[in-house]
């Protein structure tokens, strides 16, 4: 049946219908979902390396680490926004029905040839130019030969000796609260590639592997969607560093708008090859590989789980229990277990890709390039570092490009950095929290938190009502001048008018006016506020309080 | 045997057959006679003159209608193809679509320069219309969803692709017995080979059951079967002619490429596949000159009209191993050019001879990756299975033919890490010296000659079961696409074989880009190429070939 529904697509591409692209016999498509649970029992059984308890393990750890060292080095896999996929005109939407967005060339149909999306070059010149890497001028693709169901053509054209870009690094920030510092970590390469389409998997999520008959549908839709890899240098020793890694990758690309960088859906992908030896010892060891980071978080936490669980192998003299193998993070069990074992090097007998030129750059074009970039989240950090607003602050303005440009444009409009970043810290993040919005979603914009923090600093309004008025901006939007006129919000000033105020509410409270004057001191607060609700909150309380105490302690 | 020609006494030269060939040839029943059917006289007897414009002129002057034409071919493709087995699939809806340009021609609309001319088309170029198998078990009934951008093109200038025709799997032979499907006779002699792999083209033409063809050359697949049929292949520069649609065998080497009976019929045909495809990113921006009006008629040439123009004899392409009576046809054809005023002078190309230990590590390489597609997942044949290595094991196990098998094997060995620089890597590295040194040669000379095929065809079974005698073969033509050179074969003589003896080509090679020489100097050479005719005795005592 799926045979059909393939053929029909051929001549009539649209008419084409999800789901079915692995040509299959029904039967295998049942016995196949149905297997997909052995296959993790069968992990789950496997696996156990570690033969102690987690109490012990947590003991010896503690002892042992201290005598190891890790060394963490990072693929990262930045699936690039660009309008159509890297080598045909197709779009890709993530999430769109199966095999939608497909044509012969990225389906590998026979006499289907690759054009190379030009945008694809300038999203890798940019992320190689973000990273302090060296450009080539001369690069090719090559072929990546291997056989999957998701690899359509059975090659993956990709960039193997000539990377666009290598010898980079990347600045970032270790947030307070992990201990901070600034660290610098080696960027080995970046270079250009497609992606693969998907194994649709069984319900319970669990992976399909190629030696199991636990797969039925491929979908097609992801495969030839530009990719750059970026592999770090060995530099990383903790699960922080390498999610922070990470995190400035994301923000690195965010910024540069070349990907959306979002790691749920997989348009940013973390392989971690982690080893562990013993402090002073040169040679590293035996490398593993973890896959299935969802989020930074399991980036760091799997490095560390992986960390505990090299550590405690060595501490127990059983390092060669360490393998070199693919490892699945597990987020549920929060460990890694094995995937597969590699067996010697996989040959995957790279050549160049006949079907495209060489990939040749100009001088004048990267130049174009360079100067067309935007500021990058290090030298943000850095502007805001000499502003003097504190690290935390830094961390969190950086950390979104649009936070950023909200703060950047704001303290442009005038306002003062501090206050600034004190507003969209607080209520202003409080809000977007609650509301889970965007900074682009909320209705407030830079020039009104400008104008608010201005209209208190010269006193037309409290602080207290600058609360309401954001509030109000933020959900309705609107001007801070035109709420302030509208809902007549104007600070009252004038000694004379709150003067009046106070003697009114005095003259309404005897019996307190007594107790205060008795010594009850502690009821200023209770005058105050009775004036200030007079008022209707638009009292300058300095004024307020000034007259008030003057008042009560005037006739005692 | 050279010693005894004489030198040719007029412009005209006779060609080099067996005597009692020439005379039976020239008792040929002259058409002309046939004045109610203009078109038949170029097809059978004239002086290899375009099928092409000749259709146009008598389609125009209504002296014969689209529908007649195909008709007359078709019929006489219904006759030879039980001999020939040339194609995998014959169009349904030939007389349909000359019926539909005879309305347009009866309403005067504007027809296309190629209206009515029937085209075959190898079996590895994507028609949308009708089943694309590269011969291969792999692909059997399998139908792409778009023609290839040559097809497109021809179809867009009026021309009706009359089928499919066959050849060696994917390309990948010299005979057309690599076909998963059927043996290609030669029209010359039924027992022996078209030559290949575009083998199937090659007979069509040869037999007139099509007017022109499409070919692919990726080590000689055009010129060699062109030789051993007696017709005209025409092997583009390339880049010349986008390969979108054309099943890849080795992506750095594959060109479509083109068969007539004449010079001027492969020159139009080319013409109209030519230029830059978004499609194809090795397709060349280059303007494409106009191929199409440049043959003059044998009446306006002057008496040298070749005079100046420098040609190389390949010293190599002479050696031990070709057969005597195909040099002494060369010898001969390079007399004539004299006669025409070129100076021939032998070259040598000292790297001659790597080319075919290059070539077949680099065409193997490329098609071990290029073949990897056909795994039985998408479309094509699959056996099914419950596991996906098995799956793809057994899909290409019994998908693929034992010379595909043969060429992946040896190329994913090419490939393989700790071998790529001794193979993969050195044979690219010949392959640069190669195209310097043809460079070198045609910086010298204007073009380079040569035998297209180191023997005339040879019988069915011959060579099956030897292939490195049958990889031997190519040694004259895979040079040429190693250098991505444009290169003619047109038939120059015969020797003896068959009823009627057996054609022989002679290979022109050009500068990159420079298929216009080549067309002006083919098209001279055979207008002045007297008392040969290569028609193939298979149809050549039609006495009403409509
Ligand atoms: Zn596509």
């Amino acid at each position: 049946m799926a045979s059909t529904i393939f053929r029909s697509f051929q001549t009539h591409p649209l008419l084409f219908h999800p789901t079915t692209l692995l040509r299959r016999k029904n039967v295998f498509l049942y016995c196949t979902l149905g297997s997909a649970q052995t296959q993790t029992a069968t992990q789950e059984k496997v696996k156990p390396q570690v033969k102690v308890s987690h109490l012990t393990q947590n003991k010896t750890l503690e002892n042992a680490s201290k005598d190891y060292e890790a060394v963490i080095g990072i693929e990262t896999h930045v699936q690039l926004s660009t309008l159509t996929k890297a080598f045909c005109s197709c779009p890709y939407n993530y999430g769109s029905q199966p095999n939608t967005s497909i044509c012969p060339i990225c389906m590998g149909l026979p006499g289907a040839l690759p054009i190379l999306n030009f945008k694809v070059i300038e999203s890798a010149v940019k992320v190689g130019l973000a990273l302090n890497c060296k450009l080539a001028l001369n690069s090719k693709f090559d072929r990546k030969q291997y056989f999957y169901a998701d690899l359509p053509k059975g090659y993956q054209i990709s960039q193997f000796d000539v990377p666009i870009a290598t010898g980079g690094y990347i600045d970032l920030d270790i947030p307070v609260e992990f201990g901070g510092g600034h660290r610098k970590f080696g960027i080995t390469r970046v270079h250009m590639e497609e992606d693969a389409g998907k194994l649709i998997h069984s319900d319970d999520g669990s992976y399909a592997q190629e030696s199991k008959s636990n797969f039925g549908f491929v979908d097609l839709n992801r495969a030839g969607v530009p990719l750059l890899e970026i592999v770090s240098e060995p530099d990383m020793r903790n699960g922080i560093e390498a999610a922070e890694y990470a995190a400035e990758i994301q923000r690195v690309v965010r910024y540069l708008g070349v990907s959306n960088g979002n790691m749920q859906e997989g348009s940013l992908r973390c392989d971690v090859n982690v080893s562990v030896r013993p402090i002073g010892q040169l040679q590293f060891g035996t490398k593993v590989e973890i896959k299935n980071l969802n989020s930074f978080s399991a980036v760091s936490r799997a490095i560390d789980y992986e960390i505990s669980r090299q550590v405690l192998l060595h501490s127990q003299g059983q390092d060669k229990e360490i393998v070199q193998e693919t490892r699945l993070w597990e987020e549920g069990a929060q460990k890694t277990v094995t995937m597969r074992k590699k067996e010697g090097l996989s040959d995957y007998r790279y050549f160049p890709e006949p079907d495209l030129p060489g990939v040749f750059l100009t001088q004048d074009y990267v130049h174009g390039i360079h100067k067309s970039l935007p500021e990058l989240p290090e030298m943000k950090r850095r502007r805001y570092e000499k502003m003097g607003l504190s690290m935390q602050d830094i961390l969190f303005l950086a950390n979104d490009i649009n936070v950023a440009e909200f703060f950047d444009t704001t303290i442009t409009k005038g306002a003062d950095a501090k206050l600034a970043a004190n507003w969209i810290m607080s209520d202003i993040a409080a809000y977007m929290k609650n509301e889970e919005l965007t900074i682009n979603e909320v209705k407030l914009s830079p020039q009104e938190l400008a104008e608010l923090i201005a209209s208190i600093k010269n006193g037309t309004i409290s602080g207290k009502i600058g609360k309401q008025i954001l509030f109000e901006l933020l959900a309705k939007g609107g001007t801070v001048k035109g709420l302030i006129e509208e809902k007549d919000l104007v600070q009252i000033v004038d000694p004379v008018e709150i003067e009046k105020m106070v003697e009114k509410v005095l003259s309404e409270n005897p019996k307190q006016l007594d107790q205060y004057r008795g010594g009850k001191t502690k009821l200023q607060g209770f005058f105050a506020g009775q004036i200030m609700k007079l008022s209707k909150g638009k009292a300058n309380p300095g004024l307020l309080n000034k007259i008030l105490l003057e008042k009560l302690n005037a006739k005692s | 045997m050279l010693s005894t020609l004489q030198p040719p006494r007029s412009l005209s030269h006779l060609c080099n057959k067996p005597t009692t060939l020439f005379l039976r040839h020239t008792s040929l029943k002259p058409l002309s006679s046939l004045s109610s059917q203009p078109v038949t006289d170029s097809t059978l007897t004239g002086q290899s003159q375009s099928q092409i414009l000749s259709t146009r002129d008598s389609l125009l002057s209504r002296q014969i209608t689209a529908a007649q034409l195909a008709e007359s071919f078709l019929t006489r493709l219904r006759r030879t193809e039980p001999h020939l087995r040339s194609f995998l699939h014959v169009s349904d809806t030939v007389l349909a679509q000359a019926r539909e340009l005879d309305e347009k021609i009866q309403r005067n609309e504007e027809v296309g320069p190629l209206a009515g001319v029937l085209v075959a088309v190898k079996d590895n170029i994507c028609t949308a219309e009708m089943p694309s198998t590269a011969g291969s078990r792999v692909l059997e009934d399998y139908t792409p969803p778009y023609d290839a951008t040559a097809v497109r093109k021809i179809k867009e200038l009026g021309g009706i692709v009359v089928g499919k025709t066959n050849l060696d799997e994917f390309g990948m032979g010299g005979t057309t017995e690599g076909s998963a499907f059927q043996v290609t006779a030669n029209p010359w002699d039924m027992t022996r080979v078209p030559g290949g792999s575009s083998g199937g083209s090659a007979a069509a033409v040869s037999a007139r059951q099509s007017m022109v063809s499409l070919g692919s050359d990726t080590g000689g697949s055009v010129r060699q079967p062109a030789s051993f049929c007696g017709v005209v292949g025409l092997k583009p520069t390339y880049g010349r002619v986008s390969r979108f649609g054309l099943m890849a065998y080795a992506s750095s080497l594959d060109v479509i490429g083109c068969f007539g009976t004449s010079v001027a019929d492969a020159g139009i045909l080319l013409h109209a596949i030519s230029g830059h495809d978004r499609l194809d990113a090795t397709s060349s921006k280059r303007e494409v000159p106009d191929l199409a009006s440049q043959f003059v008629s044998i009446s306006l040439l002057e008496s040298k009209p070749l005079k100046g123009l420098k040609v190389g004899l390949i010293h190599e392409t002479l050696d031990d191993g070709v057969d005597i009576g195909v040099t002494s046809a060369i010898r001969t054809a390079a007399l004539h050019l004299e006669e025409l005023g070129c100076s021939v002078t032998e070259v040598s190309l000292p790297s001659f001879s790597l080319g075919l230990p290059a070539y077949y590590v680099i065409a193997s390489s490329e098609s071990s990756s290029n073949l990897s597609r056909y795994d039985g997942l998408r479309y094509g044949n699959q056996v099914a299975s419950d596991e996906l290595n098995s799956q793809y094991m057994d899909s290409r196990a019994k998908g693929f033919g034992s010379e595909v098998k043969r060429r992946i094997l040896t190329g994913t060995y090419a490939l393989s890490a700790g071998y790529y620089d001794a193979y993969y890597k050195r044979a690219q590295q010949v392959r640069t010296i190669i195209r310097k040194s043809f460079k070198a040669a045609l910086d010298e000379h204007d073009i380079l000659i040569s035998p297209a095929a180191p023997s005339a065809a040879y019988r069915i079974g011959e060579k099956k079961n030897d292939p490195l005698a049958m990889y031997a073969g190519d040694i004259m033509t895979v040079n040429v696409n190693l250098a991505g050179l444009p290169a003619l074969v047109l038939p120059c003589g015969f020797v003896e074989g068959g009823s009627a003896g057996l054609p022989v080509g002679l290979q022109m090679i050009g500068a990159a880009f420079d298929e216009e020489k080549l067309l002006r100097v083919g098209h001279i050479f055979e207008q002045t190429l007297q008392n040969c005719r290569f028609v193939p005795p298979l149809i050549a005592d039609e006495d009403a070939p409509f």
